[in-house]
């Protein structure tokens, strides 16, 4: 028998409100199931478990939001030594960090109250509230202990969520006379919406601005950079897409992320995590690939395996991925298995980033705009494609040199493209 | 892609314009001047750009090869292109 706790999905997140349950007491699990979806800054995240089993039982309530950490259902292994062998990575990952671990007696973030006392909000309510950007604690829930469900939060949206209060009292033919009209509720709503949105929006940055202090303060970076000459890979790409249906073109960026895991492959030292003073190599490749959202923000989830993938099962899992996470639907393993995190920021006039290692994590490359320049071989001059990629290493895990070496290989499989 | 009916410029118009705006929800097409780098105007990177090129492509068979991105700057660009490809 074991506990499944709030998993911890990134060193930035303390608390995570359980949105919605998949399974059931007595269900059969197996590892890799999405067995509940959690809500966080990063939008609803499906959770997944890492072992067989059955489940016993569920500790929390949907809309309940508790610490990392917190049991939130019992497991009952089919195999328990063979459940126990299995590696839990996200909470190994929790406690490997005393400061997240100290997030853990936080209070959590306390719930819309009536006169001080918790209110509990079906989850369907909540997001229908946030949607109607109806204020909850101006409901009166009518479920049980006072639970507010979607229809009390219809009921008050019919009612006239902008109108005070005192219009319940009056007279029944006044309101008669009104029909409800569509127009008036119209414009709160709107506002209320880029409320709900500016809210996420806010969360996300303090989400942002924990790790990247985080980062900043623990991890001694140094950075590396040097040019690489695409004429070659982009000219290989350019004949190689116009033999494929549109449907299947493969983007510039695929052939950086297969050539960065191949790179990886090489000079392990920078794909892994510190933990505990010291580096933990990590043998699994999988790369956090930096995705930008419309309205502000960012989000790195794993690209699983990225050395083990051809280039058209990692434009299929990087589209996939920025489809995801755009629509707010990744998986707890995504969040939290990153070895290493690569961002693009080419299709913007940017020449080169210098990245803020995402803890724990020891290593981030960046990837600038490809830009004509000129460039001398053998002592002639002329004009290619030069893309700028730098690296930002770790100083506890690897040095300079190591650093050298994993730009230099990842330049030379650059150039054998056809091999990626 | 037998199935496709003959599309006038209007059409055209209208189908990429639904494109950009499940592409860019928030953006203005009012403001769009006629002209303007609609990937800069509408801060569309090369994954959505894509994205838009096979849409299009799904409506009017016609496919863009990478070589003639380098004309495709603004709506217009890419209206009169698929336009007379079709033609």
């Amino acid at each position: 028998m074991s506990e499944f706790v709030m998993p911890s999905l990134g060193t930035d997140m303390e608390a995570g409100t359980l949105y919605e349950w998949f399974v059931k007491p007595g269900d059969a699990v197996q590892r890799g199931d999405v067995i509940a979806s959690v809500e966080t800054a990063k939008g609803v995240i499906d959770i997944e478990i890492f072992e067989d089993g059955r489940i016993d039982q569920l500790l929390v309530e949907p809309g309940t939001e508790v610490p990392v950490g917190t049991p939130i259902a019992v497991v009952v292994g089919a195999e328990p030594v063979a459940a126990a062998a299995v590696p839990v990575p996200v909470p190994a990952a929790a406690e490997a960090h005393p400061m997240d671990q100290k997030a853990l007696v936080r209070p959590s973030k306390p719930e819309p109250a009536h006169n001080g006392k918790r209110v509990r909000v079906s989850p369907v309510a909540r997001k229908l509230a946030e949607e109607l950007g109806v204020d909850l604690s101006q409901i009166v829930g009518t479920g049980p202990n006072g639970a507010i469900s979607r229809a009390d939060v219809e009921e008050f949206q019919r009612r006239g969520a902008a109108a005070p209060r005192v219009e319940e009292t009056a007279p029944p033919s006044r309101v008669e006379q009104q029909p409800v009209v569509e127009k008036p509720a119209e414009q709160p709503t709107k506002a209320a919406a880029q409320k709900g949105s500016t809210e996420f929006q806010a969360a996300m940055r303090r989400a942002i601005a924990a790790a990247m202090a985080r980062s900043n303060r623990e991890i001694p970076h140094y950075y590396l950079e040097t040019r690489l000459d695409m004429g070659r890979p982009l000219a290989w790409l350019e004949a190689e897409n116009q033999k494929r249906p549109i449907r299947d073109r493969i983007l510039p960026v695929v052939l950086l992320i297969k050539a960065t895991a191949k790179a990886l492959v090489d000079v392990p030292d920078l794909n892994g995590y510190w933990v505990d003073d010291a580096l933990r190599p990590s043998e699994a490749i999988h790369i956090g690939f930096a995705i930008a959202l419309r309205q502000g923000g960012l989000v790195t989830p794993a690209i699983h395996h990225a050395d083990l993938k051809s280039l058209e099962e990692l434009m299929a899992a990087m589209s996939d991925l920025i489809m995801r996470t755009r629509a707010g639907r990744l998986r707890s393993s995504e969040l939290t298995d990153a070895t290493i995190t690569l961002t693009n920021l080419g299709d913007m006039g940017v020449e080169k980033v210098y990245g803020v290692i995402y803890p724990p994590q020891v290593a981030l490359v960046g990837f600038g705009k490809v830009m004509e320049q000129p460039w001398a071989v053998n002592g002639l001059l002329g004009v290619r494609p030069v893309l700028t990629v730098t690296l930002a290493g770790d100083h506890r895990a690897s040095d300079g040199r190591r650093g050298g070496q994993f730009l230099d290989v990842l330049a030379k499989h650059l150039q054998e493209p056809d091999k990626l | 892609m037998t199935t496709l009916q003959a599309m006038n410029e209007a059409q055209i118009r209208a189908a990429l314009l639904e494109i950009l705006e499940n592409v860019a929800p928030e953006a203005d097409f009012d403001e769009l001047s006629a002209g303007v780098d609609v990937r800069e105007a509408l801060d569309i990177d090369s994954f959505d750009f894509l994205n838009v090129l096979i849409a299009l492509n799904e409506q009017t068979g016609v496919e863009i090869p990478e070589a003639d991105y380098g004309r495709l700057i603004s709506i217009d660009d890419i209206v009169n292109y698929v336009w007379a490809k079709m033609n």
